[in-house]
């Protein structure tokens, strides 16, 4: 149109490509679904990967899921469900253009998202110091029956732990299970890692819609990053809420079987 | 607009998208999707050729029976890398980053790709996976087969894996980022009237290839990275040394890279079944038939991976099951190809060199796909497996086929690209030396394999000597009748005579923009009233 009365309806954040935001809001919600699918599969490849493994050496899975600490776990898991509340109280905001209130739900969920971190970082330094850490590229090399220090003989000696639970197990038997458990240990830090790192991506997803929502930029007629933010960061929440019990419980309900 | 009497010559749009901006920056930061489809194009271009000289090494050391050319590790590296540029670096990107990209959102009718900044990422992160991959062939190059098999990835070998492994799994992203673009382009940014039974056949090809880009692609993405912290950390996942499952990897490389193979054809029927309605001026037979066939290949090809572990040690209940599903396979394929045919069937046939290629497609595609049922056969596989049998049946389909259709839609729609024709003997030439070329090459293959020479040997039996020889003096041939096409394309872009708006007749919406279109493909936003392929209403349209 050649006169500017009908400029009005032309949000600024409406990209050339799209005829109205209603058009460019459901493309780009879209786009993050089938992005978020993508994400599935590649979590999946592992979790599949996984479980064959477990079923492979149920044993060896059931010692090292019992060696990592649940409490820790547990707490993570409150931790993140916790982020995703704020999280989706902070697209709850922008969608009402709540300015103050977005930026510190988004506040909140990062500093959510940095203790889970911390926790995770807590618990892999554990397992360094156990020498649980698969492969002998990284620590002193991956030891499960008490070569681990000189100090404390008992430190991550997982043979130890599946004959205190069955006597009846031979030691050789013992220690030939505590080996295998280097290969759930290679999906643990597998699995969280890839996890954490997406944990560290939406870090970065909230710092820069923190600094968007901080100038003012969502309101009614224009959220999608903000959503767009949130469905990333659910998705990475619900991964965890898989991940938890895969890990951190196999068989906890009945010892020594 | 002036009647058909007097021959209007065509002239070139004052602006377009070539010239609507000058500079490198204007190229190395667009966000227009035509653009971008060209910076693909340049770049799979050199990796093509690159690929090429790769099999051309590969082909001039098996002259001779003793393996006199190279020492043997560096045979092993020369197919190695042969396979993972021209399977990662150009036949995965082929026809849906270059062709696709530029035509996908002015077929359907919109101004650009629902993320133009996500396509233009695509291209970048396209370009650092092929930089490691480039990295790891300068340092020595890998060998390990671009299939990656562990535990000779994971542990044995002392060259560059991770490099390389890390490349492939970059450049996927950018196949996973091009391929969520589509889909969500198809599905939300249609013109008005452009219903999804109007949708071109090409932007259904593109649509079904996009499906396994997005749920494939990430699959190869995590088995990459688990090789990588293998052999990087020496864990282990899939070495038996460690405790791991060796055919778990061959499982979960091949969920991805079976469909992948479908990645590298369909597009390229998506490209046949535009050049042969066009070239036979009639309404292309069995319009639903031929765009869901192309969602079944989809979907069949995801559960039908297996088929390449038939000797793998997997039980012999799953192999059944696997070869029956593979046969299925045959069936949207064979819909195709009788479709084609049927709507060739009493059309007016014109051989122009699109028309050429599109017909060596058929036929080379039917062998290609016939010889595969031949591999899907679990006592036949056991006797031709991992023999060049295998390597003429992949040719078949990825050259025969896959660069057959990428050339000729490259012929068919280098005029709406750059607004200049082609010159026409010398491509109807590079056509048919690129057909005998292919054939002197592939078909001595097919024996050599039935005979038993084994693929990825470095020296073989005397007797198996002359049919080698063919093959050797068949890839040079093919060697001219590719540069061919790179020597006249380039001389097309100066010299070409002015193609005008649509120098085919074609129906579509793509020819009813200028040539070279504009920056925002229509200066009018389209509206769609017609059926796609109205090729026989044109006497009716001829009489005002």
């Amino acid at each position: 149109m050649s006169t500017s009365q009908t400029t009005t309806d032309h949000h600024p954040a409406l990209a050339h490509q799209f005829d109205s935001m209603e058009q460019q809001q459901n493309a780009s919600t879209f786009g993050m679904w089938v992005f978020l699918l993508t994400e599935i599969m590649m979590f999946g490849g592992l979790f599949t990967a996984y479980l064959i493994y477990r079923i492979k050496f149920y044993p060896a899975f059931v010692a090292g899921s019992t060696s990592i600490s649940v409490s820790w776990g547990f707490a993570n898991t409150l931790v993140l469900i916790g982020s995703s509340f704020t999280m989706a109280m902070a697209v709850w905001a922008a969608q009402r253009g709540k300015r103050q209130m977005q930026v510190w739900f988004l506040i909140g969920t990062m500093v959510l998202g940095a203790a889970f971190l911390g926790v995770k970082a807590k618990e892999y330094t554990d397992k360094y110091q156990e020498c649980h850490i698969p492969g002998h590229v990284i620590g002193k090399g991956f030891n499960t029956w008490g070569g681990c220090s000189a100090s404390d003989n008992k430190l991550g000696n997982i043979a130890d732990e599946i004959r205190e639970k069955d006597p009846n197990i031979p030691e050789g038997a013992a220690k030939q299970t505590a080996h295998q458990t280097e290969i759930f240990f290679s999906f643990y830090f597998a699995m969280t890692g890839l996890h954490a790192f997406h944990m560290v991506i939406g870090m970065g997803l909230m710092t820069w819609l923190t600094l968007r929502a901080s100038r003012g930029e969502f309101g009614p007629q224009y959220y999608t990053p903000m959503e767009l933010g949130g469905l990333y960061w659910h998705f990475v929440d619900i991964v965890w809420i898989f991940l938890f019990p895969l890990l951190y419980l196999i068989s906890r309900h009945h010892h020594g079987v | 607009m002036s009647t058909a009497t007097t021959i209007v010559k065509p002239v070139m749009p004052e602006r377009h998208y070539l010239n609507d901006n000058y500079g490198i920056r204007s190229w190395l930061l667009t966000k227009d999707h035509k653009r971008i489809a060209i910076l693909y194009l340049i770049t799979i271009t050199f990796f093509f050729f690159l690929g090429g000289i790769f099999a051309a090494l590969i082909r001039l050391h098996l002259l001779t029976p003793n393996g006199e050319l190279f020492q043997s590790d560096t045979y092993n590296k020369l197919f190695t890398m042969h396979g993972v540029n021209m399977i990662f670096f150009f036949l995965v990107p082929s026809v849906p980053a270059t062709l696709g990209n530029f035509l996908l959102p002015i077929m359907i009718g919109t101004k650009d790709l629902a993320f133009p900044k996500i396509n233009l990422l695509s291209w970048y992160i396209f370009v650092v996976g092929a930089g490691f991959a480039l990295a790891a062939l300068v340092t020595g190059g890998v060998d390990t087969g671009w299939t990656f098999y562990a535990p000779l990835s994971t542990g044995y070998l002392r060259t560059h894996v991770i490099l390389l492994a890390v490349g492939v799994l970059i450049a996927g992203f950018a196949s996973i980022f091009t391929g969520l673009n589509f889909i969500v382009t198809v599905h939300r940014m249609r013109a008005p009237g452009m219903t999804w039974g109007r949708l071109p056949l090409f932007v259904w090809a593109n649509y079904a290839t996009s499906i396994i880009m997005i749920l494939g692609t990430p699959v190869i993405a995590i088995t990459l990275i688990l090789v990588a912290l293998e052999r990087g950390f020496h864990i282990g996942i899939f070495d038996p040394n460690l405790g791991g499952d060796p055919v778990l990897f061959q499982h979960m490389f091949w969920f991805y890279s079976h469909p992948a193979v479908y990645i590298m054809i369909l597009p390229g029927m998506g490209v046949i079944s535009e050049i042969v309605t066009c070239f036979s001026r009639k309404r292309v037979f069995g319009y639903s038939f031929i765009a869901f066939s192309s969602i079944a290949i989809a979907v069949f090809g995801f559960v039908v991976w297996a088929h390449h572990m038939f000797v793998a040690g997997i039980s012999v209940y799953s192999a059944l099951v696997f070869s029956v599903l593979s046969y299925a396979v045959a069936i949207p394929s064979a819909v195709k190809v009788f479709n084609w045919t049927a709507t060739m069937y009493k059309g007016s046939v014109k051989l122009d060199t699109p028309m050429l290629y599109a017909l060596a497609f058929i036929g080379l595609f039917t062998i290609g796909g016939m010889t595969g049922l031949f591999l899907a056969a679990l006592g036949l596989d056991i006797h031709i497996h991992d023999t060049y049998f295998v390597i003429a049946h992949f040719h078949y389909v990825m050259v025969g086929g896959m660069v057959t259709a990428y050339l000729g839609g490259l012929h068919f729609w280098w005029p709406k690209i750059t607004g200049r024709m082609y010159p026409e003997p010398p491509a109807k030439l590079a056509a048919l030396v690129t057909f005998i070329g292919f054939n002197l090459t592939f078909f001595p293959q097919f024996i050599l394999g039935y005979l038993g020479m084994p693929r990825r040997y470095w020296a073989y039996p005397p007797e198996f000597q002359v049919l080698n020889v063919l093959s050797t003096a068949g890839a040079s041939i093919l060697a001219v009748g590719f540069i061919l096409p790179l020597i006249y394309f380039a001389w097309s872009l100066k010299f070409g005579e002015i193609a005008g708006d649509n120098p085919w007749q074609a129906a579509g919406l793509e020819w009813e923009t200028s040539s070279p279109p504009p920056t925002h493909n229509f200066d009018k936003p389209p509206v769609v009233t017609k059926e796609p392929y109205h090729y026989g209403d044109e006497e009716a349209d001829g009489v005002h």
